[in-house]
């Protein structure tokens, strides 16, 4: 389908049936000192050569390092197929379609693609995703308040072991609805959340509880105990999962005896580059119960008059454009290209395909532990099972270390001890299956060097 | 043209009430709603034990067009919820004044229930949009 915007023509026959004189002259309701007088700052335009050079310059400055870290998104390879499919015409629209019926194969694509991902959270349905994973978390927390109508305390319980990133987000959209969130503590030994810190709760009206697997640290949590605590105390469980695990661990809709009740995250790994940072997608599915109280777009499969299949946006009532204010949100939308990238992504590598990413991301993490706790002055935080991430401490502050690494072209990971000081120099750190044997043995030696050097000068 | 019975009090915002025996109070959505709305959906009823005020939100109906709220008339206590319509929302299209009732609130006050449109009122409600 073609998006051309208007010619001047076009905009000259559109301002003349309604009598304006030009653009501007829609504007004028907007009193002059609230309007912005230009864009300081801003540069003035380059054409097509000029911007492809200045960022290919940018690029060129990154160099090619080995790259170390996790902490929410993770460099998995991506089958060079998956982006020549997603880079073509019919699917190359980053935007959710307005004239959706029109667009079958955009639409068929998300319904595949909402058939995965239920199928991988063990969950009933999928939405058609959503902005990232920080801000599906914040989305499932108000989804929590709406659907559990045995709670009125809108209070939600959100592990120290949660991305840091996530709950900073969740606060931010979540925190300006009147939704408190409370903190469950993690075991210092495991680095695990602690199921008994839960009983404090127990008997009190608490509207969800979140737990993330792996969590922050790449550790595995108990999620059957916390799923049944908090179905036993009539909250929600809403779990924030990384979808390459899922190939290889329990799925949420399985936690525990009931399931959880919401699954969210960030759908990055499956096929979306790491990019410096986004654009990313998060991904959310629930059971059919609560269905109506999901927000963003969800596809539906039906037959036309003449009785053939096709595809149609369904559940509309709920959505902004046709509840308002009282929407399941405003602040959502679909991440229609990053979804058609994952969905080719998934469909290449199947099930067995992904599981074997998942493994080797696993046994990689496991190798680059040993490789790096071998070297005098590291440690490893945590002695519970891990994903694909690990929490390193070192004998001295890491972000000098990491600087060092930096000279020898190896991104070593997040020194996460700004956020959690009680952990002293603590270092996260991952290896995905792009990562070889051999980049392992090169981080270990520049990190052994780098901290004799460092022992050496202090 | 719609149907106004004569027994029972109105909303502007189309929900009717009835006084029963008991001295709760049975709510719905009037025969126009419910031709405006289309078929319906799905609707979601409050909690059985639930406090509400007069004029607030407390339940949806939901039709392939639209989601719409219910306003509860009167203070008071949600005393039942129609557990019919969770399998059966087309008991509104069908029987709104019967079958399609929504929930039943046990009022904190009387007079506000006296206080509603008769069913002469809703009428020239319902003439006074149309034209």
């Amino acid at each position: 389908m073609p998006f051309i915007p208007h010619t001047d023509s076009d905009v000259r026959a559109m301002l003349d049936a309604i009598g304006a004189p030009d653009t501007d002259a829609l504007f004028e309701e907007i009193p002059a000192n609230l309007r912005a007088p230009g864009l300081p700052g801003i540069p003035v335009a380059m054409n097509e050569m000029e911007v492809g050079r200045l960022l290919m310059g940018l690029a060129a400055r990154d160099g090619r390092p080995l790259n170390f870290i996790g902490a929410g998104a993770y460099e998995h390879h991506i089958p060079a197929a998956v982006w020549s499919i997603v880079t073509r015409g019919e699917f190359y629209s980053a935007y959710t379609p307005y004239q959706a019926e029109a667009s079958q194969g955009t639409l068929q694509l998300l319904y595949e693609y909402q058939t995965m991902m239920a199928s991988l959270t063990g969950l009933d349905i999928s939405n058609a995703s959503l902005y990232d994973g920080a801000s599906g978390l914040a989305e499932a927390c108000l989804m929590a308040v709406r659907a559990n109508r045995k709670s009125k305390s809108q209070r939600i319980l959100l592990p120290v072991a949660l991305n840091p990133t996530y709950r900073d987000v969740a606060q931010v959209i979540a925190g300006n609805q009147n939704l408190a969130f409370e903190l469950l503590p993690y075991d210092a030994k495991s680095g695990q959340t602690l199921v008994a810190a839960l009983e404090k709760y127990t008997g009190q009206d608490i509207t969800a509880v979140v737990l993330q697997q792996p969590n922050f640290f790449g550790t595995l949590e108990d999620v059957d105990a916390v799923t049944d605590w908090a179905h036993a105390n009539n909250a929600l469980m809403i779990g924030v999962v990384n979808p390459t695990s899922l190939a290889v661990l329990k799925p949420p809709g399985q936690w525990g005896q009931l399931g959880a009740d919401i699954a969210v995250g960030d759908g990055q790994p499956l096929g979306v580059p790491l990019s410096s940072g986004g654009p990313y997608f998060g991904f959310m599915a629930t059971r059919t119960e609560h269905v109506r109280q999901m927000p963003g777009r969800i596809i539906g499969r039906t037959l036309d008059l003449d009785g053939k299949p096709g595809f149609s946006l369904t559940l509309q009532a709920r959505e902004q454009h046709i509840r308002r204010s009282k929407a399941t949100s405003n602040i959502c939308t679909n991440q229609g290209l990053l979804v058609t990238a994952a969905t080719i992504y998934m469909s290449l590598l199947g099930p067995h395909g992904l599981a074997q990413v998942a493994a080797t991301s696993m046994q990689r993490t496991q190798q680059l532990v040993d490789a790096l706790t071998r070297i005098p002055g590291v440690r490893l935080a945590f002695d519970a099972p891990r994903f694909h991430e690990a929490v390193l401490l070192l004998d001295r502050p890491v972000a000098p270390v990491l600087e060092a690494l930096a000279r020898r072209g190896v991104i070593g990971g997040v020194d996460i001890s700004a956020r959690y000081p009680s952990l002293g120099h603590a270092l996260l750190t991952c290896a995905t299956e792009t990562r070889t044997l051999a980049d392992i043995d090169t981080y270990a030696r520049a990190l052994g060097e780098a901290l004799r050097n460092a022992a050496a000068a202090a | 043209m719609s149907n106004v019975p004569a027994d029972l009090r109105f909303m502007k915002s189309h929900e009717w009430a009835r006084l029963e025996a008991d001295g709760t109070i049975t709510i719905g959505i009037s025969d126009h709603a419910q031709q405006a709305l289309g078929d319906l959906v799905f609707v979601e009823a409050p909690e059985p034990g639930r406090r509400v005020n007069a004029g607030e939100a407390c339940a949806v109906v939901e039709s392939v067009k639209a989601a719409s709220d219910v306003y509860s008339p009167v203070s008071g206590e949600v005393v039942a919820a129609n557990a019919d319509l969770g399998g059966q929302p087309e008991l509104i299209n069908q029987d709104p004044y019967g079958a399609g009732w929504i929930m039943r609130v046990r009022p904190d006050d009387k007079a506000q229930f006296a206080s509603m449109l008769d069913a002469a009122a809703y009428s020239a409600a319902l003439a006074a949009e149309t034209h």
